[in-house]
């Protein structure tokens, strides 16, 4: 027998378990993220595949039924004007989840950029980007975007909020993702790739982006329940997505004004609310977990 | 020391100077505030529109118009409103009204919170642990609108049971409080509880989590078991070294807090119609008033560096390092 041979019998395939193996084992034994994951994945599938089984549309009036309480006809009820309260929290979790995936993943693309130029070049890039990211961290981002979204068309309100949230969304991930550069920069690998030759663009995408990937999909993940979370709060105020459409935040608003006799209007709504953003940060964290397993931020064990 | 603080200093005002220039920038061109005159019917002449937009400064560019406005604020005076009021005779009113508000739901929040994330580390995954685990996950789940909106409901059947107006919901202070100033005291706690622990909820949770995990991080370490195996108590080794450790990431956590405090406060002042700061803005935005807005997001962005500088502060109390430094 060969040496080379001892060596490759000494390493039992079955036994190696490559790194997205062993993140996704991770993931799974983590029983209530799983559940919190398989939730979302229905109620997004679901929000957009069953509106066309209703009876009714998010815009159909019944006059024959206005503000009723839960029945056969009306799984969650109807609002004053008699639309069907379950029709329309579809339609607002449509918006309301489209909105925070989008802004997750453009803020994500932002920070992942930002953090890494800033980090690898360091020098004037670097004191240029950290004052922006200072600043955008100085002003109240949900009241700057209060003032340009009701001057938009409302066709394209949607649009503008997605923009505007992962503008103001991406400055504290990109400070991680910097502090991370700055340590990768040093590094052997970093370091004969540029003895080599390799250009400076070709050093990040190849040699630093995969290895502050898993804090990237780690803020992305939580950065989806913090979109969702601003889109409400802006449309629960009346800057976000304006009527005739609605989004979670704009029917927890129309139910707030007859909650006290008719609390169904506003339970229905929020409950669903609740219920997405909870599973948002159980599979986030659950994310953190299972990527990075040494930081033990928030889920943390004891380690002696 | 001095050279620092002054680096610090110049570092605030200059983040300033551009978060207000950003700020007006946006309110100048995305408001229209003679918009209320050009809708009227019948349309006012256009000399009046001009007198209007002369007034308000519409007619000249937007950085004359910035600088103008900075050599006001520096003096203390904000400009006026769209009305014509100046802006500081109600500002300084409706900043106590929220100063109030935050503060007191930021430091009830962050003291409970904190007790209740030790608690939980000391007593690892025991009920109480897993049950304060999940409440403040539930908790961070849920958004400030919503939980305003449960607590009134909540207080309404509180109120409806005992038969009397325990909780109030809507203002500072009733309009008929009279008598003494027991009484008057009475109201205004009866006013302040619900609001401030919306706000205190939001925090409590925070904290719990991140303090608990900051102090299970602790508790495995050597220093816990050295002071325990020289003699002292549990609980004076858990306090004395394991939760002032602990509690040095929270430090920097209260930093990051403080500008969800501000937006928390925003949502919390609307729902319960306290004339605060948060709710002019929302007013000001449709009655599309730059002054207002850009004075209120100076203010704001004023809190969240006093917010970092006082974690700096506390953090350099908590840890020795940091003072050396």
């Amino acid at each position: 027998m060969t040496q080379a041979a001892v060596v490759q019998q000494g390493v039992e395939t079955a036994q190696f378990a490559s790194r997205r193996t062993l993140v996704l084992r991770r993931l799974l034994r983590n029983e209530p993220a799983v559940v919190a994951l398989i939730l979302l994945v229905v109620l997004f599938v679901g929000c957009y595949a069953l509106p066309p089984f209703l009876p009714y549309s998010y815009t159909d009036l019944d006059y024959s039924a206005l503000q009723e309480p839960p029945s056969a006809e009306h799984l969650f009820g109807t609002n004053s004007l008699g639309q069907d309260l379950l029709a329309q929290t579809l339609r607002g979790m449509q918006k309301s989840m489209l909105i925070g995936i989008c802004v997750a993943l453009i803020s994500a693309t932002i920070a992942a950029t930002v953090g890494t130029i800033a980090g690898y070049f360091g020098g004037w890039r670097d004191t240029m980007l950290m004052f922006v990211v200072d600043l955008l961290l100085v002003v109240p981002s949900l009241l700057l975007i209060g003032i340009i979204t009701p001057s938009t068309k409302q066709s394209r309100t949607i649009f503008w909020l997605i923009l505007l949230l992962a503008v103001f969304g991406w400055m504290i991930s990109s400070r991680m993702v910097r502090g991370l550069t700055m340590s990768l920069r040093d590094r052997e690998f970093v370091q004969a790739a540029r003895y080599m030759g390799v250009a400076n663009r070709q050093i990040i995408v190849h040699h630093i982006i995969p290895n502050v990937a898993s804090i990237v999909i780690i803020d992305t993940a939580l950065t989806v329940g913090a979109a969702i979370l601003g889109e409400t709060g802006l449309s629960y105020l009346g800057f976000g997505v304006r009527p005739p459409d609605v989004s979670l935040g704009t029917l927890i608003a129309d139910g707030t004004s007859s909650m006290t006799t008719f609390p169904w209007v506003f339970l229905f709504p929020a409950g669903v609310l609740v219920v997405i953003l909870f599973c948002a940060i159980l599979v986030g964290d659950a994310l953190r977990d299972a990527l990075d397993p040494t930081s033990r931020k928030l889920r943390g064990g004891r380690r002696t | 020391m001095t050279g620092f603080l002054l680096r610090r200093l110049l570092k605030y005002i200059v983040l300033l100077m551009f978060a207000s220039f950003l700020t007006f920038s946006l309110a100048s061109v995305f408001f229209h505030p003679l918009d209320s005159l050009l809708q009227r019917n019948p349309r006012p002449p256009q000399v009046v529109i001009d007198a209007k937009a002369a007034e308000l400064d519409l007619d000249k560019p937007i950085p004359v118009r910035y600088a103008k406005w900075v050599s006001g604020a520096v003096r203390g005076d904000f400009g006026t409103t769209v009305g014509g009021q100046p802006v500081s005779d109600q500002l300084w009113r409706r900043i106590g009204v929220s100063l109030r508000l935050v503060v007191l739901g930021s430091v009830i929040g962050t003291v409970v919170g904190v007790v209740l994330g030790a608690w939980g580390a000391i007593r690892q995954y025991r009920l109480s642990d897993r049950v304060i685990t999940v409440l403040s996950l539930l908790v961070l789940s849920i958004p400030t609108f919503v939980m305003a909106n449960l607590l009134i409901l909540a207080a309404l059947r509180v109120n409806s049971v005992l038969g009397v107006q325990v909780f109030e919901y809507t203002g500072e202070t009733s309009a008929a409080a009279s008598g003494s100033w027991w009484s008057h005291f009475v109201d205004r706690v009866q006013h302040l509880v619900l609001p401030t622990l919306t706000l205190a909820f939001f925090a409590m949770a925070g904290y719990s989590r991140y303090q608990r995990n900051a102090m299970l991080d602790v508790l495995g370490q050597d220093f816990i078991r050295t002071a325990r195996s020289k003699g002292l108590t549990r609980r004076r080794a858990l306090f004395k070294h394991g939760l002032r450790t602990a509690l040095i990431p929270m430090a920097t956590l209260f930093a990051y807090s403080v500008s969800g405090l501000v937006t928390g406060a925003v949502f919390t002042e609307k729902i319960f119609g306290w004339h605060g700061i948060g709710e002019w803005y929302i007013q000001s935005i449709s009655t599309e008033d730059t002054n207002i807005v850009v004075a209120v997001t100076l203010l704001g962005a004023v809190m969240i560096l006093v917010g970092g500088l006082l974690s700096d502060v506390i953090l350099a109390l908590l840890d020795p390092r940091v003072r050396v430094a």
